[in-house]
């Protein structure tokens, strides 16, 4: 239970969420207080036993926030995962993902 | 490495990213597009949390309050700008509050709401503080969470149980450990262990075997 660990993050996307949530929280689009609400809520299924408060709910209580406030729709989030997605199978190994690489991307 | 795909390569293929790290990825480019958030002050942000900010911050403010009694006071008494004093602050810290182990009272924190945590002194916190056992279990069983961590104390130390909160963080100051008298301030605070400020965990003693 208390093995040494070897960093704050595990994974590069972890380290930009925190990093995502801490700028925004920062620039005032919400408050520690309302974080740390949205957050116990998702981890807090209705439906199932209560999750640990790692960084995948990070992400969930974040698109939470920005649904409600109207910044980032979930629909919009999808649109653009599936288009990060196509970019990355046309990637070649090694290379930067970027959108730009997405075969649907339009004009 | 190239050796361990197990897929023939005959085609040309592309990237692995995952489920996840698309919506990520989506998240941030919808939000630098819209002006949310820089992307240099993103990198900037990661590299602070891994490489600067950690529990060594916390050690040296317990080092310092075990050997300068006005710096103890003023930490108890009022723990954010004590801190402050080392040059030690930020986002997650802005309300702070030390409390003190003696041989009458132990202090465990905890964050049953999610994982508020004091950032400025510790870092982020590890997997288990965030976990449901610990989160459930500290406030119940405070006696059995610390015995998993193999710290027995005596019956008659009380156990007190802080639950942080996102606008108020605690950290435990743990008690100077016996044969630490010639140690200077930086010697002392590498004897203190994260665990031991937040309550898991005690202060290692100087020719003691470390413990986590």
């Amino acid at each position: 239970m208390s093995a040494p660990e070897p960093g704050p993050f595990a994974a590069p996307w972890e380290a930009q969420v925190f990093a995502l949530v801490v700028s925004l929280q920062e620039s005032g689009l919400f408050t520690w207080a309302e974080w740390a609400d949205t957050l116990g809520a998702a981890i807090r299924p209705p439906d199932g036993p209560e999750a640990p408060a790692n960084y995948g709910r990070w992400l969930a209580a974040l698109e939470a926030i920005l649904a409600r406030r109207g910044v980032a729709g979930t629909d919009a989030v999808e649109v653009r995962s599936r288009a990060f997605l196509r970019a990355a199978e046309a990637t070649p190994h090694g290379q930067p993902i970027v959108l730009g690489n997405d075969p649907l991307r339009g004009g | 490495m190239a050796q361990d795909h197990s897929h023939d390569h005959d085609h040309p293929h592309g990237s692995e990213l995952s489920p996840i790290e698309a919506r990520v990825r989506a998240l941030e480019s919808l939000l630098v597009e819209k002006g949310y958030v820089e992307p240099a002050a993103l990198d900037a942000l990661v590299e602070m949390y891994e490489t600067k900010v950690g529990p060594h911050n916390g050690a040296r403010v317990v080092a310092r309050a075990w050997t300068d009694p006005d710096f103890r006071a003023r930490l108890l008494a009022d723990a954010t700008p004590a801190i402050a004093e080392l040059g030690i602050g930020g986002r997650g810290g802005e309300h702070m509050i030390v409390v003190e182990n003696t041989p009458d009272t132990h202090n465990l924190v905890v964050c049953t709401l999610c994982s508020c945590y004091p950032w400025p002194v510790l870092g982020l916190p590890p997997v288990w503080y965030k976990a449901p056992p610990y989160r459930a279990r500290a406030v119940i069983d405070p006696r059995g969470v610390l015995a998993e961590f193999g710290v027995t104390l005596p019956e008659t130390t009380r156990i007190t149980v802080w639950d942080s909160t996102a606008e108020t963080r605690f950290m435990v100051l743990p008690m100077r450990p016996a044969g630490s008298k010639g140690l200077d301030e930086a010697q002392l605070a590498g004897l203190v262990t994260r665990d031991a400020m937040i309550g898991t965990g005690l202060a290692h003693s100087p020719a003691g075997e470390a413990r986590p």
